[in-house]
Protein backbone atom coordinates (compact mmCIF):
# COMPACT_ATOMS: atom_id res chain seq x y z
CA UNK A 1 0.00 0.00 0.00
CA UNK A 2 2.21 2.85 -0.97
CA UNK A 3 2.90 5.38 -3.79
CA UNK A 4 5.61 4.51 -5.80
CA UNK A 5 7.03 7.68 -7.26
CA UNK A 6 7.01 11.42 -6.39
CA UNK A 7 3.57 13.55 -7.42
CA UNK A 8 3.94 14.95 -10.99
CA UNK A 9 7.02 12.97 -12.37
CA UNK A 10 6.40 11.61 -15.40
CA UNK A 11 5.89 8.08 -16.02
CA UNK A 12 5.43 5.64 -19.40
CA UNK A 13 3.23 3.15 -19.79
CA UNK A 14 3.91 -0.12 -17.87
CA UNK A 15 5.30 2.09 -15.14
CA UNK A 16 4.04 0.80 -11.82
CA UNK A 17 2.81 4.23 -9.92
CA UNK A 18 0.80 2.60 -7.14
CA UNK A 19 1.83 -1.00 -4.70
CA UNK A 20 -1.61 -1.92 -3.41
CA UNK A 21 -5.49 -1.56 -3.21
CA UNK A 22 -6.45 1.95 -4.56
CA UNK A 23 -9.16 3.06 -7.06
CA UNK A 24 -7.46 3.04 -10.47
CA UNK A 25 -8.54 6.79 -12.10
CA UNK A 26 -7.64 8.32 -15.35
CA UNK A 27 -5.07 6.47 -17.84
CA UNK A 28 -4.28 3.65 -15.38
CA UNK A 29 -5.23 0.31 -15.09
CA UNK A 30 -4.92 -2.45 -12.36
CA UNK A 31 -2.85 -5.90 -12.45
CA UNK A 32 -2.97 -8.00 -9.82
CA UNK A 33 -3.49 -5.62 -6.97
CA UNK A 34 -1.13 -3.00 -8.14
CA UNK A 35 -1.75 0.00 -10.61
CA UNK A 36 0.14 0.88 -13.69
CA UNK A 37 0.58 3.62 -16.43
CA UNK A 38 -0.61 3.32 -19.71
CA UNK A 39 0.07 6.68 -21.19
CA UNK A 40 3.01 9.25 -21.15
CA UNK A 41 1.95 11.23 -18.49
CA UNK A 42 2.14 12.70 -15.08
CA UNK A 43 1.18 10.98 -11.84
CA UNK A 44 -1.28 12.52 -10.12
CA UNK A 45 -2.06 10.99 -6.05
CA UNK A 46 -5.26 12.31 -4.60
CA UNK A 47 -7.03 11.12 -1.43
CA UNK A 48 -8.57 7.90 -2.82
CA UNK A 49 -7.46 7.10 -6.23
CA UNK A 50 -4.19 7.26 -8.40
CA UNK A 51 -4.38 8.56 -11.69
CA UNK A 52 -2.01 9.99 -14.76
CA UNK A 53 -2.46 13.11 -16.57
CA UNK A 54 -1.75 12.55 -20.22
CA UNK A 55 0.81 14.24 -21.83
CA UNK A 56 -0.16 12.94 -25.27
CA UNK A 57 -3.55 11.73 -26.70
CA UNK A 58 -6.21 11.83 -29.04
CA UNK A 59 -9.48 13.11 -28.59
CA UNK A 60 -12.09 10.45 -26.69
CA UNK A 61 -15.59 12.41 -28.01
CA UNK A 62 -17.85 12.47 -24.02
CA UNK A 63 -21.06 13.88 -23.68
CA UNK A 64 -20.89 17.71 -22.50
CA UNK A 65 -17.84 18.33 -24.66
CA UNK A 66 -17.56 21.65 -26.88
CA UNK A 67 -16.08 20.51 -29.88
CA UNK A 68 -15.02 22.98 -32.98
CA UNK A 69 -15.35 20.68 -36.49
CA UNK A 70 -15.49 20.32 -40.07
CA UNK A 71 -18.24 19.14 -42.59
CA UNK A 72 -17.30 16.49 -44.38
CA UNK A 73 -20.69 14.93 -46.40
CA UNK A 74 -24.36 15.59 -46.20
CA UNK A 75 -26.42 12.89 -45.87
CA UNK A 76 -30.36 12.76 -45.85
CA UNK A 77 -30.98 14.41 -42.64
CA UNK A 78 -28.14 15.04 -41.37
CA UNK A 79 -24.67 16.08 -42.01
CA UNK A 80 -20.86 14.38 -40.53
CA UNK A 81 -18.97 16.42 -39.17
CA UNK A 82 -15.12 15.67 -38.51
CA UNK A 83 -14.64 16.16 -34.79
CA UNK A 84 -10.44 14.73 -35.23
CA UNK A 85 -12.22 11.66 -32.93
CA UNK A 86 -11.87 7.99 -33.70
CA UNK A 87 -14.86 8.20 -36.05
CA UNK A 88 -16.84 11.30 -37.94
CA UNK A 89 -19.69 12.84 -35.56
CA UNK A 90 -23.38 12.67 -36.76
CA UNK A 91 -25.40 15.96 -36.66
CA UNK A 92 -29.50 15.59 -37.51
CA UNK A 93 -31.29 18.12 -38.89
CA UNK A 94 -33.53 18.72 -35.45
CA UNK A 95 -30.28 19.71 -33.68
CA UNK A 96 -29.34 22.20 -36.13
CA UNK A 97 -32.50 23.87 -36.71
CA UNK A 98 -35.53 24.57 -34.72
CA UNK A 99 -38.25 23.48 -37.36
CA UNK A 100 -39.11 19.68 -38.23
CA UNK A 101 -37.20 18.26 -40.72
CA UNK A 102 -39.01 18.19 -44.68
CA UNK A 103 -37.98 16.69 -47.60
CA UNK A 104 -38.03 19.91 -49.25
CA UNK A 105 -35.52 21.50 -46.57
CA UNK A 106 -32.39 22.50 -48.68
CA UNK A 107 -29.72 21.20 -45.98
CA UNK A 108 -26.89 23.01 -48.24
CA UNK A 109 -28.80 26.48 -46.91
CA UNK A 110 -28.22 25.73 -43.07
CA UNK A 111 -24.66 24.07 -43.60
CA UNK A 112 -22.30 23.30 -46.35
CA UNK A 113 -20.12 20.61 -46.97
CA UNK A 114 -16.52 22.01 -45.76
CA UNK A 115 -18.29 24.79 -42.76
CA UNK A 116 -16.95 25.25 -39.96
CA UNK A 117 -18.80 24.74 -36.44
CA UNK A 118 -18.90 25.06 -33.15
CA UNK A 119 -20.73 22.06 -31.55
CA UNK A 120 -21.56 20.42 -28.46
CA UNK A 121 -21.81 16.78 -27.82
CA UNK A 122 -25.47 15.41 -26.61
CA UNK A 123 -25.10 11.89 -27.00
CA UNK A 124 -23.12 8.75 -27.99
CA UNK A 125 -24.80 6.39 -29.75
CA UNK A 126 -25.11 2.72 -30.03
CA UNK A 127 -21.85 2.38 -31.82
CA UNK A 128 -20.33 5.32 -30.01
CA UNK A 129 -20.63 7.64 -32.46
CA UNK A 130 -20.60 11.16 -31.17
CA UNK A 131 -24.45 13.44 -31.73
CA UNK A 132 -23.89 16.82 -32.02
CA UNK A 133 -25.99 20.08 -31.65
CA UNK A 134 -25.89 23.61 -32.62
CA UNK A 135 -28.87 24.48 -30.63
CA UNK A 136 -27.61 27.26 -28.55
CA UNK A 137 -25.96 30.49 -27.78
CA UNK A 138 -22.63 30.54 -29.49
CA UNK A 139 -22.73 27.71 -31.44
CA UNK A 140 -23.07 27.06 -35.13
CA UNK A 141 -21.37 27.86 -37.48
CA UNK A 142 -18.45 29.73 -37.70
CA UNK A 143 -18.55 33.02 -39.50
CA UNK A 144 -15.34 34.65 -38.85
CA UNK A 145 -11.29 34.35 -37.22
CA UNK A 146 -9.51 31.15 -37.90
CA UNK A 147 -8.82 27.94 -36.45
CA UNK A 148 -5.37 26.59 -34.96
CA UNK A 149 -4.99 22.62 -33.51
CA UNK A 150 -3.25 21.63 -30.40
CA UNK A 151 -2.72 18.41 -28.91
CA UNK A 152 -6.24 17.57 -26.95
CA UNK A 153 -4.87 16.09 -24.03
CA UNK A 154 -3.34 19.66 -23.53
CA UNK A 155 -6.98 21.35 -23.25
CA UNK A 156 -7.29 21.26 -19.81
CA UNK A 157 -3.92 23.25 -18.88
CA UNK A 158 -5.17 25.82 -21.87
CA UNK A 159 -7.93 26.44 -19.82
CA UNK A 160 -6.60 26.32 -16.29
CA UNK A 161 -7.44 25.87 -12.98
CA UNK A 162 -11.47 27.58 -12.93
CA UNK A 163 -10.24 29.02 -16.63
CA UNK A 164 -7.98 31.09 -15.07
CA UNK A 165 -5.23 30.52 -17.91
CA UNK A 166 -7.92 31.37 -20.53
CA UNK A 167 -9.33 34.49 -18.48
CA UNK A 168 -5.80 35.97 -18.04
CA UNK A 169 -5.23 35.29 -22.09
CA UNK A 170 -8.73 36.85 -23.00
CA UNK A 171 -7.68 39.78 -20.84
CA UNK A 172 -4.68 40.43 -22.08
CA UNK A 173 -5.44 40.26 -25.83
CA UNK A 174 -8.93 40.94 -26.07
CA UNK A 175 -9.38 38.41 -28.57
CA UNK A 176 -12.24 36.06 -28.85
CA UNK A 177 -11.15 32.38 -28.08
CA UNK A 178 -13.33 29.16 -28.50
CA UNK A 179 -11.73 25.99 -27.03
CA UNK A 180 -13.02 22.84 -28.15
CA UNK A 181 -12.22 19.65 -26.05
CA UNK A 182 -10.71 17.83 -29.48
CA UNK A 183 -8.27 19.85 -30.09
CA UNK A 184 -9.45 22.51 -32.37
CA UNK A 185 -9.14 26.26 -30.49
CA UNK A 186 -11.09 28.94 -32.61
CA UNK A 187 -9.59 32.42 -32.13
CA UNK A 188 -11.22 35.52 -33.33
CA UNK A 189 -9.68 38.94 -32.63
CA UNK A 190 -9.98 42.48 -33.66
CA UNK A 191 -6.77 42.25 -35.85
CA UNK A 192 -4.44 39.90 -37.02
CA UNK A 193 -1.70 40.89 -35.25
CA UNK A 194 -3.54 40.37 -31.58
CA UNK A 195 -4.52 36.85 -33.31
CA UNK A 196 -1.09 35.71 -33.55
CA UNK A 197 -0.28 36.30 -30.37
CA UNK A 198 -2.78 34.50 -29.04
CA UNK A 199 -1.60 31.68 -31.78
CA UNK A 200 1.85 31.90 -30.41
CA UNK A 201 0.65 31.68 -26.94
CA UNK A 202 -1.14 28.99 -27.25
CA UNK A 203 1.53 26.98 -28.95
CA UNK A 204 3.80 27.81 -25.86
CA UNK A 205 1.37 26.25 -23.48
CA UNK A 206 0.90 23.30 -25.42
CA UNK A 207 4.67 23.06 -25.53
CA UNK A 208 5.61 23.58 -21.57
CA UNK A 209 1.91 22.07 -20.43
CA UNK A 210 3.87 19.41 -17.83
CA UNK A 211 5.82 22.33 -16.07
CA UNK A 212 4.59 24.27 -13.09
CA UNK A 213 3.83 28.14 -12.31
CA UNK A 214 3.10 28.41 -16.21
CA UNK A 215 0.17 30.77 -15.80
CA UNK A 216 2.34 33.49 -14.39
CA UNK A 217 5.36 32.28 -16.67
CA UNK A 218 2.61 32.72 -19.56
CA UNK A 219 1.80 36.49 -18.67
CA UNK A 220 5.34 37.29 -18.55
CA UNK A 221 5.64 35.98 -22.24
CA UNK A 222 2.36 38.22 -22.75
CA UNK A 223 3.77 41.67 -21.51
CA UNK A 224 7.06 41.12 -23.30
CA UNK A 225 5.18 40.06 -26.82
CA UNK A 226 3.17 43.24 -26.33
CA UNK A 227 6.33 45.63 -25.28
CA UNK A 228 7.79 44.19 -28.50
CA UNK A 229 5.28 44.88 -31.04
CA UNK A 230 5.11 48.74 -29.33
CA UNK B 1 36.35 -17.22 -41.32
CA UNK B 2 38.28 -14.31 -42.31
CA UNK B 3 41.90 -13.92 -42.34
CA UNK B 4 42.51 -10.89 -41.28
CA UNK B 5 39.84 -11.09 -37.98
CA UNK B 6 41.70 -13.79 -36.63
CA UNK B 7 45.14 -12.11 -36.95
CA UNK B 8 44.17 -9.22 -35.33
CA UNK B 9 43.07 -11.59 -32.18
CA UNK B 10 44.61 -14.75 -32.06
CA UNK B 11 43.93 -14.98 -27.85
CA UNK B 12 40.52 -14.48 -27.32
CA UNK B 13 38.06 -14.93 -29.72
CA UNK B 14 36.04 -11.32 -30.73
CA UNK B 15 32.61 -10.50 -32.24
CA UNK B 16 33.24 -8.70 -36.07
CA UNK B 17 32.86 -5.36 -34.57
CA UNK B 18 34.63 -6.01 -31.49
CA UNK B 19 31.37 -6.43 -28.98
CA UNK B 20 31.22 -8.76 -25.69
CA UNK B 21 28.84 -11.95 -26.48
CA UNK B 22 26.04 -10.17 -24.60
CA UNK B 23 27.04 -6.16 -25.55
CA UNK B 24 24.38 -4.26 -27.67
CA UNK B 25 25.13 -2.11 -30.86
CA UNK B 26 24.66 1.28 -29.33
CA UNK B 27 21.10 2.18 -30.07
CA UNK B 28 19.75 5.78 -30.10
CA UNK B 29 15.79 6.37 -30.03
CA UNK B 30 13.97 9.79 -30.48
CA UNK B 31 10.22 10.45 -30.01
CA UNK B 32 8.22 12.77 -31.85
CA UNK B 33 9.78 13.55 -34.76
CA UNK B 34 7.05 13.59 -37.35
CA UNK B 35 5.49 16.80 -36.82
CA UNK B 36 2.26 15.58 -38.96
CA UNK B 37 2.19 12.31 -37.40
CA UNK B 38 -0.17 11.55 -34.10
CA UNK B 39 2.70 9.87 -32.75
CA UNK B 40 6.59 8.95 -34.14
CA UNK B 41 10.05 8.01 -33.38
CA UNK B 42 13.60 7.66 -34.95
CA UNK B 43 15.81 4.52 -33.92
CA UNK B 44 19.30 4.18 -34.83
CA UNK B 45 20.44 0.75 -33.54
CA UNK B 46 23.50 0.28 -34.72
CA UNK B 47 23.38 1.12 -38.27
CA UNK B 48 19.77 0.68 -38.81
CA UNK B 49 17.82 4.21 -39.45
CA UNK B 50 14.00 3.77 -38.69
CA UNK B 51 11.03 6.22 -38.41
CA UNK B 52 7.88 5.02 -36.91
CA UNK B 53 4.81 7.07 -37.70
CA UNK B 54 1.80 6.40 -36.07
CA UNK B 55 -1.94 7.36 -36.73
CA UNK B 56 -4.91 7.35 -35.27
CA UNK B 57 -7.27 5.71 -33.39
CA UNK B 58 -9.25 7.19 -36.76
CA UNK B 59 -12.19 5.92 -39.17
CA UNK B 60 -10.99 3.16 -40.86
CA UNK B 61 -10.72 2.70 -44.81
CA UNK B 62 -12.12 0.51 -46.16
CA UNK B 63 -15.37 0.37 -43.71
CA UNK B 64 -15.53 -3.39 -44.01
CA UNK B 65 -12.27 -4.73 -42.11
CA UNK B 66 -13.23 -2.81 -39.48
CA UNK B 67 -14.61 -4.79 -36.56
CA UNK B 68 -17.54 -3.62 -34.11
CA UNK B 69 -16.06 -4.71 -30.87
CA UNK B 70 -12.61 -3.83 -31.01
CA UNK B 71 -10.04 -1.43 -33.07
CA UNK B 72 -8.00 -3.24 -35.59
CA UNK B 73 -3.85 -2.12 -35.30
CA UNK B 74 -2.29 -1.83 -38.59
CA UNK B 75 1.36 -2.27 -39.21
CA UNK B 76 3.21 -1.65 -42.71
CA UNK B 77 7.01 -1.88 -42.59
CA UNK B 78 8.23 -0.94 -45.71
CA UNK B 79 12.48 -1.04 -46.39
CA UNK B 80 13.09 2.40 -48.56
CA UNK B 81 14.69 1.40 -51.95
CA UNK B 82 18.01 2.70 -50.76
CA UNK B 83 18.12 0.96 -47.56
CA UNK B 84 20.69 -1.92 -48.50
CA UNK B 85 22.81 -2.79 -51.39
CA UNK B 86 22.19 -3.80 -54.01
CA UNK B 87 19.23 -1.40 -54.49
CA UNK B 88 15.70 -2.88 -53.58
CA UNK B 89 12.23 -2.90 -55.40
CA UNK B 90 9.88 -0.55 -53.60
CA UNK B 91 7.16 -2.87 -53.81
CA UNK B 92 6.08 -5.03 -51.16
CA UNK B 93 8.29 -8.27 -50.83
CA UNK B 94 6.96 -11.32 -49.43
CA UNK B 95 8.92 -10.72 -46.73
CA UNK B 96 7.68 -7.48 -45.86
CA UNK B 97 4.50 -8.68 -45.81
CA UNK B 98 5.16 -11.13 -43.06
CA UNK B 99 6.86 -8.61 -41.03
CA UNK B 100 4.40 -6.21 -40.60
CA UNK B 101 2.08 -9.43 -39.71
CA UNK B 102 4.50 -10.53 -36.99
CA UNK B 103 5.41 -6.72 -35.79
CA UNK B 104 1.48 -6.66 -35.75
CA UNK B 105 1.18 -9.83 -33.34
CA UNK B 106 3.82 -8.44 -31.26
CA UNK B 107 2.46 -5.29 -30.52
CA UNK B 108 -0.85 -6.12 -30.60
CA UNK B 109 -0.60 -8.23 -26.72
CA UNK B 110 0.29 -4.52 -25.31
CA UNK B 111 -2.51 -2.45 -26.24
CA UNK B 112 -6.31 -1.98 -25.66
CA UNK B 113 -7.75 -2.09 -28.22
CA UNK B 114 -11.11 -3.45 -27.01
CA UNK B 115 -11.72 0.48 -26.05
CA UNK B 116 -11.65 1.23 -30.19
CA UNK B 117 -14.14 -0.48 -31.48
CA UNK B 118 -14.74 0.22 -35.41
CA UNK B 119 -11.43 2.25 -35.88
CA UNK B 120 -8.02 1.62 -37.04
CA UNK B 121 -4.55 2.30 -35.49
CA UNK B 122 -2.15 2.24 -38.37
CA UNK B 123 1.35 1.97 -37.45
CA UNK B 124 4.21 3.08 -40.52
CA UNK B 125 7.61 1.67 -40.36
CA UNK B 126 10.23 3.19 -42.79
CA UNK B 127 13.80 1.48 -42.75
CA UNK B 128 15.78 4.14 -44.07
CA UNK B 129 18.79 2.20 -43.93
CA UNK B 130 19.44 -1.81 -42.87
CA UNK B 131 21.98 -3.53 -40.94
CA UNK B 132 20.63 -6.66 -39.50
CA UNK B 133 17.97 -7.01 -36.79
CA UNK B 134 15.32 -4.64 -38.42
CA UNK B 135 12.44 -6.59 -37.47
CA UNK B 136 13.22 -5.76 -33.91
CA UNK B 137 14.65 -2.44 -34.27
CA UNK B 138 11.11 -1.90 -35.85
CA UNK B 139 9.05 -3.00 -32.88
CA UNK B 140 10.95 -1.14 -30.92
CA UNK B 141 10.56 1.98 -32.68
CA UNK B 142 6.71 1.38 -33.22
CA UNK B 143 6.29 0.84 -29.35
CA UNK B 144 7.88 4.24 -28.74
CA UNK B 145 5.94 5.84 -31.53
CA UNK B 146 2.63 4.12 -30.20
CA UNK B 147 3.11 5.79 -26.46
CA UNK B 148 4.21 8.60 -28.17
CA UNK B 149 0.56 8.90 -29.70
CA UNK B 150 -1.00 8.38 -26.82
CA UNK B 151 -2.29 5.39 -27.03
CA UNK B 152 -3.12 3.48 -23.74
CA UNK B 153 -0.83 0.69 -23.66
CA UNK B 154 -0.31 -2.40 -20.80
CA UNK B 155 3.77 -1.82 -21.29
CA UNK B 156 6.50 -0.89 -23.67
CA UNK B 157 7.34 -3.60 -26.19
CA UNK B 158 10.96 -4.24 -26.45
CA UNK B 159 12.75 -6.69 -28.94
CA UNK B 160 16.29 -8.10 -29.04
CA UNK B 161 17.70 -10.95 -31.11
CA UNK B 162 20.61 -13.35 -29.91
CA UNK B 163 21.83 -16.16 -32.34
CA UNK B 164 24.92 -18.28 -32.83
CA UNK B 165 27.41 -17.50 -34.84
CA UNK B 166 31.12 -19.26 -35.05
CA UNK B 167 29.13 -21.56 -32.30
CA UNK B 168 28.69 -18.76 -29.73
CA UNK B 169 25.82 -17.73 -28.64
CA UNK B 170 25.83 -13.64 -28.99
CA UNK B 171 23.26 -11.00 -28.35
CA UNK B 172 21.77 -8.28 -31.05
CA UNK B 173 23.22 -10.14 -34.58
CA UNK B 174 24.55 -7.07 -36.99
CA UNK B 175 24.01 -7.70 -40.49
CA UNK B 176 27.64 -10.01 -40.97
CA UNK B 177 26.49 -12.09 -38.31
CA UNK B 178 22.90 -12.55 -39.48
CA UNK B 179 23.86 -13.79 -42.36
CA UNK B 180 26.88 -15.81 -41.72
CA UNK B 181 25.73 -17.14 -38.51
CA UNK B 182 24.09 -20.84 -37.94
CA UNK B 183 21.21 -19.20 -36.21
CA UNK B 184 19.41 -16.05 -35.44
CA UNK B 185 16.46 -15.56 -32.55
CA UNK B 186 14.65 -12.55 -32.73
CA UNK B 187 12.14 -12.38 -29.46
CA UNK B 188 10.06 -8.93 -28.62
CA UNK B 189 9.24 -8.88 -24.87
CA UNK B 190 6.72 -7.41 -22.17
CA UNK B 191 9.16 -6.91 -18.95
CA UNK B 192 6.13 -5.86 -17.32
CA UNK B 193 4.45 -9.24 -17.58
CA UNK B 194 7.60 -10.95 -17.89
CA UNK B 195 5.81 -12.26 -21.54
CA UNK B 196 7.17 -13.05 -25.21
CA UNK B 197 5.07 -11.72 -27.60
CA UNK B 198 7.28 -12.50 -30.85
CA UNK B 199 9.87 -15.80 -31.06
CA UNK B 200 10.98 -16.86 -34.29
CA UNK B 201 13.72 -18.60 -35.11
CA UNK B 202 16.31 -19.48 -38.07
CA UNK B 203 18.78 -21.89 -38.64
CA UNK B 204 19.77 -25.11 -36.48
CA UNK B 205 20.60 -24.92 -32.93
CA UNK B 206 19.70 -27.38 -29.85
CA UNK B 207 17.22 -27.20 -27.89
CA UNK B 208 20.33 -26.41 -25.01
CA UNK B 209 21.37 -23.74 -27.39
CA UNK B 210 17.89 -22.42 -28.11
CA UNK B 211 16.68 -22.03 -24.44
CA UNK B 212 20.11 -19.82 -23.70
CA UNK B 213 19.04 -17.55 -26.88
CA UNK B 214 16.07 -16.78 -25.50
CA UNK B 215 17.26 -16.06 -22.51
CA UNK B 216 19.82 -14.03 -23.71
CA UNK B 217 17.64 -12.12 -25.90
CA UNK B 218 15.04 -11.23 -23.34
CA UNK B 219 18.00 -9.62 -21.25
CA UNK B 220 18.63 -7.83 -24.36
CA UNK B 221 14.65 -7.04 -24.22
CA UNK B 222 15.47 -5.42 -20.85
CA UNK B 223 18.26 -3.35 -21.88
CA UNK B 224 16.20 -2.11 -24.44
CA UNK B 225 13.09 -1.12 -22.74
CA UNK B 226 15.14 1.44 -20.07
CA UNK B 227 16.53 3.15 -23.52
CA UNK B 228 12.72 3.40 -24.75
CA UNK B 229 11.53 4.88 -21.56
CA UNK B 230 14.36 7.48 -21.25
CA UNK B 231 13.20 8.44 -24.92
CA UNK B 232 10.07 8.85 -23.82
CA UNK B 233 10.85 10.95 -20.78
CA UNK B 234 13.51 12.98 -22.77
CA UNK B 235 11.01 14.92 -24.44
CA UNK B 236 9.74 16.44 -21.13
CA UNK B 237 13.00 16.59 -19.03
CA UNK B 238 13.85 19.68 -21.05
CA UNK B 239 11.74 22.08 -20.09
CA UNK B 240 10.38 20.81 -17.02
CA UNK B 241 14.22 21.36 -15.66
CA UNK B 242 13.71 25.06 -16.27
CA UNK B 243 10.79 25.35 -14.64
CA UNK B 244 10.38 26.47 -11.05
CA UNK B 245 11.16 23.26 -8.62
CA UNK B 246 8.39 24.09 -5.87
CA UNK B 247 4.77 22.54 -7.56
CA UNK B 248 2.79 25.58 -7.21
CA UNK B 249 -1.38 25.54 -7.08
CA UNK B 250 -1.76 24.90 -10.79
CA UNK B 251 -4.33 22.59 -11.97
CA UNK B 252 -3.29 20.14 -15.02
CA UNK B 253 -6.58 18.51 -14.21
CA UNK B 254 -9.63 19.12 -15.38
CA UNK B 255 -10.89 22.43 -14.23
CA UNK B 256 -13.81 22.66 -12.12
CA UNK B 257 -15.56 25.23 -13.78
CA UNK B 258 -14.53 26.71 -17.14
CA UNK B 259 -15.89 30.48 -18.53
CA UNK B 260 -19.04 29.91 -19.57
CA UNK B 261 -18.19 30.26 -23.27
CA UNK B 262 -15.72 28.27 -23.33
CA UNK B 263 -16.85 25.02 -21.99
CA UNK B 264 -16.51 22.21 -18.95
CA UNK B 265 -14.26 19.70 -19.09
CA UNK B 266 -16.96 17.73 -16.90
CA UNK B 267 -17.17 15.03 -14.07
CA UNK B 268 -18.57 13.03 -16.31
CA UNK B 269 -15.46 12.81 -18.03
CA UNK B 270 -13.93 10.84 -14.69
CA UNK B 271 -17.17 8.98 -13.97
CA UNK B 272 -17.29 7.32 -17.54
CA UNK B 273 -14.13 6.23 -16.98
CA UNK B 274 -14.59 4.79 -13.61
CA UNK B 275 -17.62 3.26 -15.20
CA UNK B 276 -15.67 1.74 -17.20
CA UNK B 277 -13.12 0.35 -14.92
CA UNK B 278 -15.32 -1.09 -12.45
CA UNK B 279 -16.90 -3.00 -15.38
CA UNK B 280 -13.66 -4.58 -16.20
CA UNK B 281 -12.68 -5.39 -12.81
Amino acid sequence: MSAKLEERSIVVPGDLVYEGKVRAGDNTYRDGGNVYATKVGLVNYSKDRVSVIALEGGYTPLVGDLVVGTVTDIELGQWLVNIDGPGDAILTVNEAIDKPFRTSLDMTQILEVGDLIVAKVVDLDRNRTPVLSILGRDLGRIHEGFVIRITPSKIPRLIGKKGSMINMILKETRCNVTIGQNGRVLINGRSREDEEIVESVIHKIEAEAHTSGLTNRIQEYLKSIKEEKK
Amino acid sequence: MSKTRKRKSNKTWERVDGRKQDELRPIHIESGVLPNADGSAYIEMGRNKIIAGVYGPREMHPKRLSKPNEGVLRVRYHMAPFSVDPRRSPAPSRRDTEISMVMRDALEPAMFLERYPRSAIDVYVEIIQADGGTRCASINAAAVALADAGIPMKDLVAACAAGKYEGKIIVDLGDYEDKKGESDVPVAYMPKFDQVTLLQMEGIMTREETEECIKQAVEGCKKVYEIQKEALKKKYGMIQGEAAPEPEEEAKTEPEEAPAEETQEPEEHLDVDEAEEEKKQ
